[in-house]
């Protein structure tokens, strides 16, 4: 028997400390609200207490950034970008740490936090600093000014990732901001608000307030904002999109997704079962743009299964922080909840139900990697944003079928397509309705590609050139 | 052959429709995926594993002109007691040397249990009639070689010519028979895909070898950068899973050249592991080519029994 | 993403930069020393014994200044050299004097670096410039003293602009494609991508302006892919030589860039002239006669060639450095089932 025996990642990197303060100016403060505790979601652990930010601390964040606002944006571009420049190295100098602390904080395998987040995260810093001094020209004419505070709300499923997705380019382009991480996973945001002090940024320029849906409610409410950027559920950015509105307020939202990930017979097989694995099971399938539907053409769906099935028997789950897990936890109760539910759903609706034979953890969230097969586009297994590691298995038999199917969702954020030929892949990236189309590959991301959605995937674009308009006066 | 594939070699035409009807390969998504592989860390006591399973699939090779008698019984001896300190480590699988000097090495290996191998087919380029290659090979045979390593008509192959391709291994298979006693030699086929360029290549070469009758399928002669990569070899392995779905005949698979280090040969092992399973992880099934390769392991495995790092002055040469 | 992208990351260890302050204390130190030896009579123009026997209790160990070749610092293969003076006339060192063949083996080093820099990612090259910007800051103090020699007013200032220059064309790596690129609408049922790329080896005759104009005609030709074979200022070469020990510190791949000090006049046709080189900067040639029989010579493999009017270095840059040496590579692809 060839075992690979436990290679836990030391969490001896991480200083945790019992209780966390929220940032604001420049400095680490209580909050007015109840705290909180967050746990890690593999062993129910608790991690640390967390303070609530209350209106009135939020309001504390917003004039503080509205305060450094005035410095920032008035700076030379090319001091703003060293000073991303900064925060870019000391992400890289402490990776170790924060992906220790995001695995720990989120349940993600550490070797996605290490070889995926982190050095994503640190990109994202480098790019738009370099972006700072250069914002004449990305497009937008002559010296385009920044738009003023922005408030910023992001999810747990790639907390610093998006973190970083968020605070880079508003930074670079002279705002300053407040922003929310989710409230299971503040962990790795409040270490950004160490690095920022390390990095000697002006105090206000970033502020870090944490707590539940009312704390990221009262930030994008507060009339002092002057922009609202959301990565989350349709549900809430729905809900976000109707506050604002009539407040003048610049709005980017990301949210949901049901991608197709559409596999021709002519495909390089063995890369397009990667592609799938990776597609849908990448992060536990907490992932907006996860290609969570299956769409293979019918002469070689059978192949495909098994080839599939095959390869999920080879994924491992289990301890986040071992360097040879594949998949983690689930992020939290309520998350194991809504996924349990919908597989259920899929089930009574009369889709076939496959996991590979896996141990899971008695304690912590977990579910195993999931296909339904004989899934029809009628059941809400394919039509419900599950984020969850469950995929739904589809097929069909003419490119325009494939095109039909992949379309017919509210939603329209990512789409894959694997084929040898050249010409299809481009057929179809015109028809599809997605804001993301990865052909032969999935689950890409750059700072340097723009990335969001179409339809009720939300609307604005976050990375690239094209990412920069979402915090300019453009 | 007696395979569902049995008419796929009847002409030169439906080996060809065969071989490019393979699935391609997508060369960004494979050396992904063996890179991902790469990170796989294995620890303690399965590591220790790992690297006596590693010694066990070394074909200890060498292939110079300088070759001698008495480099190669050099060789023999460290084939047999790799450490002569330590008599847990176990023996190699195999040495590996050039025809000529076979009878030497089956003469120094008798009774051990270690195989002796042979280059043949005009190693390493392949560029003779088959008539000397079938010689050379039938010399090795001759001499009591339990397997030949033989090379592909790389130039036959990439000019398309897949026919003769095959029928030289065919040829070659036919010469490694010993109809007296049973005893055939077995037959690795070298694709040498350093030269063979694409991973699609790879991938035809591969099916193509193991049709016309390959025991085992090997990457690359050593003399030729690059020689056993990761994601090479994960195609080949890739491969052999697929033949034997198709087929129900298991073929061994062989990287060679450029595995150096520990770490390289339980990467190896790790692909095989996750691309192929159990069933591969065995000397009879993986083989690794090297000559370095050796020592290392050795240093390594004395570092997990002492706790401190190795040093190459303890260790023999050979 | 593998490690080799990310170079930045496999690099915890650097220190953070010096405080401005107390490198500018140091600024003197490293020229005094020079002039210590001149003083005790080796080879100085004109002795002062006085404080050279005041010095005399430790002789300071000095630098040779060579020439940076493929990633090493070799000697001229002609063995010749040239003595630099100060701006006030003081011997500084004796500096390589690079022969046509100097120039012909600095050519071969950045044809076969071309390939492995113009394929290495965007973001790689980004952080190698980065990293070069701070390799540079740690050493203001030294670069300071050296432009001071020079002549340059306000060293310390000119170091400031040239980091900063550095840093500016670092963050360009990933950004010139995305502005100088696009999407065409053909019409007709093609994808249609134009997209920025490398030309190949030019040859930069840099300006009199020894590090920032050195810097600003060094980092727009290699931030996207390019090598490049560079003459120094002939009057100024020692901080082009020390540029080279911060580029050869950077994690830049040996070849990429190329230093050659010498003269202008003898170098700079041999360059202009050579099949094996694709573009030119004659930025540095002062002499309108020598430019023109430079271009003259280019025009023979059609080089791209880059004469500006003289430029003033602490304006802002502009695109204009970058896309003069790049192609536009157009693919064309058809859209169907």
């Amino acid at each position: 028997m060839f075992e690979y025996a436990p290679a836990p990642e030391s969490r001896d990197v991480v200083d945790l400390q019992p209780s966390y303060g929220l940032f604001i100016d420049g400095e680490f403060t209580d909050g007015s609200g109840a705290p909180f505790k967050t746990i890690n979601p593999a062993t129910e652990e608790t991690l640390a207490e967390v303070a609530t930010a209350s209106e009135a601390d939020v309001d504390r964040a917003v004039r503080a950034a509205r305060r450094a606002f005035g410095t920032w944006s008035a700076m030379p571009g090319s001091e703003r970008a060293k000073y991303l420049f900064r925060i870019a190295r000391i992400i890289q100098e402490r990776s170790r740490e924060l992906a220790v602390l995001e695995t720990l904080d989120n349940g993600k395998p550490i070797r996605e936090a290490r070889d995926v987040d982190l050095p994503l995260v640190a990109a994202h810093f480098f790019y738009h600093a370099g972006w700072a001094d250069k914002l004449d020209h990305a497009g937008y004419g002559p010296d385009p000014r920044p738009l003023g505070v922005a408030g910023q709300v992001i999810p747990w499923n790639f907390p610093l990732l998006m973190l970083s997705w968020k605070i880079a380019p508003a930074l670079a382009c002279g705002n300053t901001v407040v922003l929310k991480p989710a409230e299971t996973t503040p962990l790795t945001a409040l270490l950004f608000a160490e690095i920022c002090r390390q990095a000697e940024l002006p105090p206000g320029v970033v502020n870090i307030v944490t707590g539940a849906g009312e704390t990221g409610a009262a930030v994008v409410n507060h009339p002092d904002v002057d922009k609202v950027a959301f990565t989350g559920s349709t549900e809430v950015g729905r809900l976000i999109a109707r506050g604002v509105a009539g407040s003048g307020k610049k709005v980017t939202l990301e949210l949901g997704g049901k991608a197709a990930n559409i596999i021709f017979d002519d495909a390089a097989i063995d890369q397009a079962v990667e592609g799938v694995v990776d597609g849908i099971f990448f992060n536990q399938g907490h992932v907006c743009c996860a290609g969570s539907r299956l769409l293979v053409q019918e002469s070689i769906a059978d192949e495909l299964l098994e080839a599939l099935k095959r390869r999920l028997s080879r994924l491992r789950i289990g301890d986040p922080l071992d360097k040879n897990t594949d998949i983690g936890a689930i992020n939290s109760a309520e998350q194991l909840a809504r996924v349990r539910e919908l597989s259920a759903v899929g089930e009574a609706e009369g889709a076939e139900r496959w996991s590979p034979a896996c141990e899971l953890p008695d304690r912590g969230f977990w579910f195993p990697p999931t296909i339904f097969t004989n899934v029809a586009q009628s059941h809400r297994i394919a039509r419900d944003e599950v984020f969850g590691p469950v995929l739904a298995m589809l097929t069909f038999r003419t490119p325009a079928e494939a095109v039909e199917k992949a379309n017919n969702t509210p939603y329209g954020l990512s789409a894959g397509v694997w084929t040898e030929k050249g010409s299809r892949i481009l057929w179809m990236a015109e028809r599809l309705r997605a804001g993301v189309v990865w052909a032969n590959t999935f689950n890409k991301f750059d700072p340097a590609s723009p990335f969001g959605g179409y339809k009720e995937s939300g609307y604005g674009r976050e990375g690239g050139r094209h990412g920069l308009e979402a915090y300019l006066d453009v | 052959m007696t395979t569902p594939l049995a008419d796929v070699a009847s002409s030169d035409a439906t080996l060809r429709a065969f071989l490019h009807g393979l699935p391609g390969v997508d060369r960004v998504g494979a050396d992904q995926r063996a890179a991902m592989l790469g990170t796989r860390s294995v620890k303690a006591t399965a590591k220790a594993e790992a690297v006596d399973l590693a010694i066990r699939m070394v074909d200890l090779t060498t292939l110079e002109g300088a070759d001698t008698p008495g480099k190669v019984r050099a060789m023999c001896a460290k084939a047999v007691h790799p450490d002569p300190s330590d008599p847990s480590v176990p023996k190699v699988a195999a040495v590996c040397v050039y025809p000529d000097l076979v009878a030497l090495a089956v003469d120094a290996l008798a009774g051990s249990g270690v195989k002796v191998a042979s280059v043949a087919t005009a190693f390493p380029s392949g560029r003779s009639s088959l008539d000397v290659k079938v010689a050379d090979t039938a010399l090795a045979v001759a001499a009591g070689a339990d397997e030949i390593d033989m090379v592909i008509d790389r130039g036959a192959f990439l000019s398309g010519d897949y026919a003769k391709v095959f029928e030289e291994i065919a040829a070659i298979k036919a010469a490694c028979a010993r109809p007296g006693d049973g005893h055939d030699a077995h037959l690795k086929v070298i694709l040498e895909t350093g030269e063979l360029a694409t991973y699609d290549n790879v991938r035809r070469a591969s099916w193509l070898a193991m049709l016309a009758g390959a025991d085992f399928i090997k990457t690359s002669t050593g003399k030729v950068q690059p020689a056993a990569t990761p994601p090479v070899t994960l195609i080949m392995l890739e491969a052999v899973r697929d033949f034997l779905a198709a087929t129900g005949r298991k073929v061994g698979v062989k990287p060679a050249g450029g595995i150096r280090t520990t770490k390289d040969a339980i990467k190896m092992l790790v692909l095989v592991n996750e691309t192929v399973g159990e069933g591969w992880l065995d000397p009879d099934w993986f083989r690794l080519g090297a000559s370095t390769l050796l020592n290392d392991l050795l240093m390594q495995r004395q570092k997990m029994a002492t706790g401190r790092y190795a040093g190459p002055d303890y260790f023999t040469l050979d | 993403m593998t490690d080799a992208e990310q170079p930045g990351t496999a690099r915890a260890d650097e220190a953070p930069s010096g405080r401005r302050s107390s490198a500018q204390g140091r600024a003197e130190k490293p020229g005094a020393g020079k002039r210590r030896i001149e003083d005790a009579g080796k080879a100085g123009p004109g002795g002062r014994s006085q404080e050279s026997a005041r010095l005399a209790a430790r002789l300071a160990v000095r630098k040779t200044y060579k020439l940076y070749i493929g990633g090493a610092f070799p000697r001229s293969e002609s063995g010749r050299s040239y003595a630099v003076a100060s701006s006030e006339g003081e011997f500084l060192a004796n500096a390589s004097k690079a022969s046509r063949k100097d120039a012909r083996d600095a050519v071969v080093a950045a044809r076969k670096a071309f390939g492995g820099w113009s394929g290495a990612t965007a973001y790689n090259r980004g952080q190698i410039l980065y990293r070069i910007a701070e390799m540079l800051e740690s050493r203001r103090a030294q670069f300071a003293a050296e432009l001071a020699d020079t002549g340059a007013e306000r060293p310390g200032e000119v170091v400031d602009a040239a980091v900063d220059r550095l840093v500016w064309y670092a963050g360009w790596s990933d950004k010139i494609a995305s502005v100088a690129g696009a999407a065409n609408p053909v019409a007709g049922p093609y994808l249609n991508l134009s997209s920025p790329e490398p030309t190949g080896v030019v040859a930069v005759v840099a300006p009199d302006e020894p590090l920032l104009g050195l810097v600003s005609v060094i980092a727009p030709v290699i931030v996207t892919g390019n090598t490049c074979v560079v003459v120094a200022s002939e009057r100024a070469p020692l901080p082009s030589i020390t540029l080279a020990e911060v580029l050869a510190t950077s994690d830049l791949p040996g070849g990429v860039v190329n230093v050659l000090t010498g003269s202008v006049k003898e170098l700079a046709p041999w360059l202009a002239a050579h099949m094996d080189v694709n573009a030119v900067d004659l930025t540095g040639v002062a002499d309108a006669d020598l430019a023109a029989e430079c271009e003259r010579a280019a025009a023979e493999n059609l080089k791209r060639v880059l004469r500006p009017s003289v430029p003033d270095w602490s304006a802002d840059p502009g695109v204009r450095r970058m896309t003069a040496f790049l192609e536009t590579k157009t693919v064309w692809h058809p859209t169907g089932v």
